[in-house]
C-alpha cells in the first residue's frame, strides 16, 4: 500500500509518523495504568484508606499534567519544523474541482508552464511548494505517504510542502466531502529521479502527438467534431476549453477520471462511452458516439503520451 | 424510483411532499435517443392546412438539480459570452419577456441545437441532448417563470443578476 | 383521591395525554422518542456498513449514501445524543432536588412537541428524497445555493432551528429548577452531581446554541433571499460557516458528554457503596470542562490553513481539557477503591464499559488535538473511530447504565439482569469490533464520507470486519428492546430503592406519583437516604388546591416563597403545531415567517389566558402581609 500514514516516504511525513508513535506509546502506557488501577479497585476486598486514595489521585493529576505538557510541546516543536520555509522549492499550483485536480507547474516563463490533471509528478529530494485553491466547494489534498493534508478553499490560497525521499508512486485522495464523487477524487503523486523528471517535464511541454495511423486520425476528427471540445483542450489542436481536464498527454497518466480506473484503452473507451456508469454524478456526460467512432477516438487518445 | 417508502408517502398528502419528489430527483444519465430529441418547426404555418406541430415537454421544468446543472453549463459553455448572464450583450437578453424564436421548451431547445441567424451557433453536435434540456430549463428559469422552489438561488460568484428564485415572473 | 392527587392529576384519555405538563410523563415520552430516532439512525448506519462491506459495492449509489450518512449524523447528534440527556434530566431533576415539577411546565411540553415535530420532519423529508446530503455539519459552499439544489439543505437548517429551540427550553428548565426549587437544606454543596452536570450542560447549551442558530439562519437567508454571508466573491467567507458551526459544535459534544459524567457519578458510588471521593473537585472539574470546551473549536479546522501560532493555542486547550476529565476518572477509581466490596450489576457493567472505551477515545482525542498529527488524521476514518469511541463510550454506555439503573424508578419494574449482561457484552464486543479497525483504516489513508472504495486500496477486509461488529451492536440493541418489553410485562413491582442508593429520587415510590413526594423533604446531607433517619423532616403548609411548589434561595436553599405552577393545557401542543407550520413554510418562502407568526401568536395568547377558576383559587390562598406576620408569630409561639 502506498498510501499509509505509517509508511512515510519523505522527511515531512516521517516527522509526523515519529510523533505519532510517541503519542501512541504514551497513550498505551497511560491506558494500561488507568485500567490497571480500575481493575484493582474493582477487585479489592479491603477498603483502601482515604489518605492513600487522595495521594494517588494527586500524583495521577500531576503526572497527567506533565505528560500533557510534554505531548503539547513535542507537537509544537514538530509543527515548527514542518512549517519551516523550504529552500528553492518547485512551485505547483493545484486547483481542485468537483471531482478532479487541475495542476499547473509554475515557471517564470509562461511558455514553460505545464498544465495537467490528476497526476502530480515531482522530482525526488526537492521540496515542492503547492499553492492550493478550489474552484467550487472545499476539497482537501491528502497524500499520506508524503505529508499531512491541506484544505483547498474557494476564495483562499493555502500552502502545502511535499518532499519525496525516493522514487515511487504515492496515492492520495480528496479528504473533504465535496459531493457525489468525493470517493473517486484520487491524486497520484509520482516521484521521479531528477533527470527522469526533467525528461518528463520537457515531454509535457510539447504539443500533442500527431496521429500515427488513419484510425487515430479519424479519432482526432471525431474529437474535434463532437461534444468533447466544449470542455477539454489538446495543445496543438483547436480544442482549447478549460472546463475539464487537459488531455494533451492523457495516455501518459497512470489512472483515469481522478483515480477511478487504471488507464488503458479498454477503460478509456468505457469511460468515454458512459462516464456515469463508472462515476455517477460526474460532470462528464455520456457521449452519443457510435461504435467505430468511439474506437477511433479511444485509439487517438491512447497515443497522446 | 422517486419514493423509497411508498407506504409512508401515501400517508403524507402535502403538495410540497409530492411536488418535492420530482424537484429533488438527481438523474445523472437519461436514456439517450428519441425520448429527448425533437424537431420543432420555426413557424406553425404549413402549406395545405394546419398540421399539429410536435411539442415536446421540458423534462426538467420541475427538477431543481437539472436547472442548477443548466446554470453551471451556461457558464462553462460560455453562453455568457454573448448573453451576459442573462442580461444580453451581443446576443439578446434571456431574462426578459421578449423571445425572438419562442419561449416554449421545444422552441428554446431548437434554438440551441439548430442555431439561429445573426450569431447563435448550432450546438447540436456539441452538446448532448440531456445537457441541452438542462440549459433549456435554466434559460426558462432566468425570466422567473418556473416554480419558485425549483429555481436556483444565487451563485457563489460576483452577483451579475438577481437569483431566478427571487425574480418575478417575466413570461 | 386526596386533594394533592386531584390537583396534580391529568385529564383522562387522549386529551390528558396531549395536555399533560407532568415532567415525568413528558420526560418518559421524550426518552422513548429519542430512542426511536436512535434506532432509525442506527438502521441508516447498518445500510452504510452493508455498502462499505465490499469494495466497489453497488448496493447504494452516491446520492443515497450521502443522504444516509448526513441523516445518520444529524439524527444521532441533534435528535438523540443531546435530547436523550435532557429528557432523562427533565425526568430526574425535580425528583433529585425534592420538588414537584420543573419550573416552567407548559414550556416543557412545548419543547417536547417541537422536538418531536422537527424530528419527524427530518425523517419524512428523508423518505421523500429531500434528506440533507452534505454531512451533519453541512459545510458551505457545498450546502450553499449553487452546489446544493432543491430544498435538502434548507430542511437541514430548519431541523437545527427546531432542535435548538427545544434544547434551549430544556436548558432553561434545568437551570431554573436546579437553582430555585431545591428542597430546603439542599445547599449547592449538597446537590447531586448529576444535577450539577446538567446545570453545567445547560449553561453550555445557552451559550453554544445561538452560534449554530446564527450559522443556519445565515445559510437559510443565503439560499432563500440571496444574502452573501458565505460568498467569497461578494465579501463573504466560507470559513465563517466553520467558525460559527464549530463554536457550537465543539461544546455540543461536551453537552452530550457531561451529562453522562453526571450519570456515572450517581451510579458508581451506589455500587461502590460510598459517596464519591472529591465532590468539590468533581464539581470544579465539570465547570472547567465547560469553560475549556468553548476554547477548542478551531481543532476542527486545523487543515484550513489558519496561522500556525493561533492554532497552537487551540492545541494547548484541546490537550488541557484532558486534565479535568482525567481528574473525574481518577476520583471514580478512588471511590471504587475506598468503598466496600463492589456490587456488580448491569448498571455498573455499562459504567465499566465506559472506562474501557472512553479512555481510548480520549487518548486518540489528544492525538487529534495535536496540529501536526491532525494534519494526517483529520477527515479520515481515524476520526470516525475517535468520535464513536468518545460518544458511544463516553455517553451511550453511561446512558445505558442509567437506563438499567433508573428503569425501576421510571416504570416500577426491574430490567432482567441476565439479559442486561448479554446486552452489555454484545454491545461492548460489537462496538470494539466495529470501530477499532477504523483507526487502522484511517492510518491506511481511507477518508471519511466515501460511498465506496477500490479493491486495490486494501481496505476491504477491515471494512468487512467493521460491518460484522456493527451488526453485533444491532443484535445487542434487540436484546435491550426485548429486555424492556419482557420486563414491563413481568409481574412484581420494583421496590422504591432497589439499589440502596442515596439520592432523593429513591425516596418515593416506583414509579413516583404525579406529585412526586407526598411531602417535600428537608435535606441535611449530600447522601440523604444514607445518612438521614426516616421519616425525614418535611415541609408543611404548601397549599394543595393548586399545583404549588416551594421556591428556595440559590446558595443555601432556604425557603423563599411559594410558586403556583400552571395546570395542564392543550395550548403548548397547538403552539408547537403552529410553530412547525411556520418553520416548514419558511423553507419555501420568507413570507411564512410573517404569516406564520399569526397562528403562533394566537396559540401563545391561549396559553397565557387566565382561567377564572384558577384565579379564584389563587385569591383564596393569598395571605395579606399583616395576616402573614400574625401567622408566623403564632407559629413561633406554638413551637417554642
Amino acid at each position: 500500500m502506498n498510501h499509509q500514514v505509517l509508511a512515510p516516504a519523505g522527511p515531512l511525513s516521517s516527522e509526523i509518523a515519529q510523533l505519532f508513535w510517541v503519542f501512541v506509546a504514551v497513550a498505551a502506557v497511560v491506558y494500561l495504568l488507568v485500567i490497571g488501577f480500575l481493575v484493582a479497585a474493582l477487585r479489592r476486598r479491603n477498603e483502601a484508606s482515604m489518605r492513600t486514595a487522595l495521594r494517588t489521585v494527586s500524583v495521577a493529576v500531576a503526572i497527567t499534567s506533565v505528560i500533557l505538557l510534554g505531548l503539547g510541546l513535542s507537537d509544537f516543536f514538530a509543527g515548527r519544523a514542518l512549517a519551516a520555509t523550504p529552500h528553492d522549492p518547485l512551485r505547483v499550483r493545484v486547483t481542485a474541482h468537483q471531482w478532479w485536480w487541475e495542476i499547473e507547474y509554475s515557471d517564470a516563463q509562461p511558455a514553460r508552464r505545464v498544465r495537467t490533471a490528476n497526476e502530480l509528478r515531482i522530482p525526488t529530494q526537492r521540496p515542492i511548494e503547492l499553492e492550493l485553491t478550489a474552484d467550487d466547494v472545499i476539497h482537501s489534498f491528502w497524500v499520506p505517504s508524503l505529508q499531512g493534508k491541506k484544505d483547498l478553499l474557494p476564495g483562499y490560497t493555502t500552502r502545502l510542502d511535499l518532499i519525496a525521499s525516493r522514487a515511487g508512486v504515492y496515492e492520495g485522495q480528496c479528504a473533504e466531502f465535496c459531493g457525489f464523487q468525493h470517493a473517486h477524487m484520487s491524486i497520484d503523486v509520482i516521484a521521479l529521479e531528477p533527470q527522469a523528471f526533467t525528461a518528463w517535464y520537457d515531454a509535457q511541454l510539447s504539443a500533442a502527438a500527431e496521429p500515427q495511423n488513419p484510425v487515430a486520425a479519424h479519432g482526432r476528427d471525431v474529437f474535434l467534431g463532437s461534444t468533447c471540445v466544449m470542455c477539454h483542450n489538446i495543445q496543438g489542436t483547436d480544442a482549447s476549453a478549460v472546463a475539464g481536464p487537459d488531455l494533451t498527454h492523457i495516455a501518459s497518466r497512470r489512472r483515469l477520471a481522478a483515480g477511478t480506473v487504471p488507464n488503458n484503452p479498454a477503460n478509456l473507451a468505457a469511460w468515454i462511452r458512459d462516464p456515469q456508469a463508472l462515476k455517477p454524478g460526474t460532470h462528464m456526460p455520456a457521449t452519443q458516439l457510435a461504435g467505430d467512432d468511439l474506437a477511433a477516438l479511444a485509439a487517438y487518445l491512447s497515443e497522446l503520451r | 424510483m422517486c419514493l423509497r417508502f411508498p407506504e409512508l408517502a401515501a400517508v403524507l398528502l402535502a403538495m410540497t411532499g409530492v411536488a418535492g419528489c420530482e424537484r429533488e430527483q438527481r438523474r445523472f444519465s437519461e436514456p439517450s435517443g428519441d425520448a429527448l430529441t425533437i424537431t420543432t418547426p420555426l413557424t406553425d404555418i404549413e402549406a395545405g392546412g394546419q398540421a399539429q406541430p410536435a411539442v415536446a415537454k421540458s423534462p426538467y421544468d420541475e427538477n431543481a438539480f437539472a436547472i442548477s446543472e443548466g446554470q453551471r453549463l451556461f457558464e462553462w459553455f460560455n453562453c455568457s459570452g454573448c448573453h451576459a448572464h442573462g442580461g444580453g450583450a451581443l446576443g439578446p437578453a434571456l431574462m426578459d419577456d421578449v423571445w425572438i424564436y419562442g419561449s416554449e421548451p421545444d422552441q428554446i431547445y431548437s434554438t440551441i441545437v439548430q442555431g439561429r441567424p445573426n450569431g447563435m451557433p448550432a450546438f447540436g453536435a456539441r452538446i448532448p441532448r440531456q445537457q441541452v434540456w438542462q440549459l433549456v430549463a435554466f434559460v426558462r428559469s432566468l425570466s422567473g417563470g418556473l416554480r419558485k422552489d425549483v429555481e436556483p438561488g444565487r451563485t457563489d460568484s460576483m452577483q451579475m443578476r438577481p437569483a431566478p428564485s427571487q425574480t418575478q415572473d417575466n413570461p | 383521591m386526596s386533594p394533592l392527587e386531584q390537583t396534580w392529576a391529568d385529564k383522562p384519555g387522549i386529551l390528558g395525554w396531549l395536555s399533560t405538563v407532568d415532567h415525568k410523563r413528558i420526560g418518559l415520552r421524550f426518552v422513548v422518542t429519542t430512542l426511536v430516532f436512535f434506532a432509525l439512525a442506527g438502521l441508516l448506519a447498518a445500510v452504510m456498513r452493508l455498502q462499505l462491506a465490499r469494495a466497489d459495492n453497488h448496493l447504494v449509489g452516491p446520492d443515497l449514501y450521502n443522504q444516509l450518512f448526513s441523516v445518520h449524523g444529524t439524527a444521532m447528534m441533534f435528535l438523540f445524543a443531546v435530547p436523550v440527556m435532557e429528557a432523562v434530566a427533565l425526568y430526574l431533576i425535580p425528583l433529585m432536588v425534592g420538588t414537584r415539577n420543573v419550573a416552567f411546565p407548559r414550556l416543557n411540553a412545548y419543547g417536547y412537541w417541537l422536538f418531536l415535530f422537527g424530528g419527524v420532519m427530518l425523517f419524512v423529508v428523508f423518505a421523500l428524497n429531500i434528506g440533507p446530503e452534505a454531512g451533519w455539519f453541512n459545510y458551505v459552499p457545498l450546502s450553499g445555493p449553487e452546489f446544493s439544489a432543491g430544498k435538502r439543505s434548507d430542511f437541514w437548517a430548519q431541523l437545527i432551528t427546531f432542535t435548538e429551540i427545544s434544547a434551549l427550553i430544556g436548558a432553561i428548565q434545568i437551570i431554573t429548577t436546579a437553582f430555585k426549587m431545591r428542597a430546603p437544606g439542599m445547599t449547592l454543596a449538597r446537590m447531586p452531581l448529576f444535577v450539577w452536570a446538567m446545570v453545567v450542560t445547560s449553561f453550555m447549551i445557552v451559550f453554544a446554541m445561538p452560534s449554530v442558530m446564527l450559522a443556519s439562519t445565515f445559510l437559510i437567508t443565503d439560499r432563500l433571499v440571496s444574502t452573501q454571508f458565505y460568498n467569497p466573491a461578494e465579501g463573504g467567507d466560507v470559513l465563517l460557516w466553520q467558525h460559527l458551526f464549530w463554536f457550537f459544535g465543539h461544546p455540543e459534544v461536551y453537552i452530550i458528554f457531561v451529562p453522562a459524567l453526571g450519570m456515572i457519578s450517581e451510579i458508581l458510588p451506589t455500587f461502590a457503596r460510598r459517596r464519591v471521593v472529591g465532590y468539590v473537585a468533581m464539581v470544579v472539574a465539570l465547570v472547567t470542562i465547560a469553560f475549556l470546551s468553548f476554547g477548542l473549536w478551531v481543532h476542527h479546522m486545523f487543515t484550513t490553513g489558519l496561522p500556525p501560532l493561533g492554532m497552537s493555542f487551540f492545541t494547548a486547550a484541546s490537550i488541557m481539557i484532558a486534565l479535568p476529565t482525567g481528574l473525574q476518572i481518577f476520583c471514580w477509581i478512588a471511590t471504587l477503591a475506598t468503598g466496600k466490596r463492589v456490587q456488580f450489576a448491569a448498571p455498573l457493567l455499562f459504567v465499566i464499559g465506559f472506562f474501557f472505551i472512553f479512555i481510548i477515545g480520549g487518548l486518540t482525542g489528544v492525538m487529534l488535538g495535536a496540529t501536526t498529527l491532525d494534519s494526517q488524521l483529520h477527515d479520515s476514518y481515524f476520526v470516525v473511530a475517535h468520535l464513536h469511541y468518545v460518544l458511544i463510550g463516553g455517553a451511550v454506555f453511561p446512558l445505558f447504565g442509567g437506563f438499567y439503573y433508573w428503569f425501576p424508578k421510571l416504570t416500577g419494574r426491574m430490567l432482567s439482569e441476565r439479559a442486561g449482561r448479554w446486552n452489555f457484552w454484545l454491545f461492548f464486543v460489537g462496538f470494539n469490533v466495529a470501530f477499532f479497525p477504523m483507526h487502522i483504516l484511517g492510518l491506511q489513508g481511507m477518508p471519511r464520507r466515501v460511498y465506496t472504495y477500490s479493491a486495490a486500496s486494501g481496505w476491504e477486509n477491515l471494512n468487512l470486519l467493521s460491518t460484522l461488529g456493527a451488526f453485533t451492536i444491532a443484535v445487542s440493541m434487540l436484546v435491550f428492546l426485548v429486555n424492556v418489553v419482557m420486563s414491563l410485562r413481568r409481574a412484581g413491582r420494583a421496590p422504591h430503592n432497589p439499589w440502596n442508593a442515596a439520592t432523593l429520587e429513591w425516596a418515593t415510590s416506583s414509579p413516583p406519583p404525579a406529585y412526586n413526594f407526598a411531602t417535600i423533604p428537608v435535606v441535611n446531607s449530600r447522601t440523604p437516604l444514607w445518612e438521614q433517619k426516616f421519616p425525614m423532616a418535611e415541609v408543611t403548609g404548601l397549599p394543595d388546591i393548586l399545583p404549588t411548589v416551594l421556591v428556595t434561595r440559590l446558595h443555601d436553599a432556604e425557603p423563599d416563597h411559594v410558586a403556583i405552577l400552571p395546570t395542564p393545557s392543550l395550548w403548548p401542543f397547538l403552539a408547537a403545531i403552529a410553530t412547525t407550520v411556520m418553520f416548514v413554510g419558511s423553507v419555501f418562502t420568507p413570507w411564512a415567517v410573517v404569516w406564520g407568526a399569526v397562528p403562533v401568536g394566537i396559540t401563545l395568547i391561549g396559553w397565557f389566558w387566565p382561567d377564572k377558576e384558577e384565579a379564584a383559587r389563587m385569591l383564596s390562598i393569598e395571605v395579606k402581609p399583616s395576616e402573614g406576620e400574625a401567622r408566623v408569630v403564632a407559629l413561633r409561639e406554638a413551637l417554642s
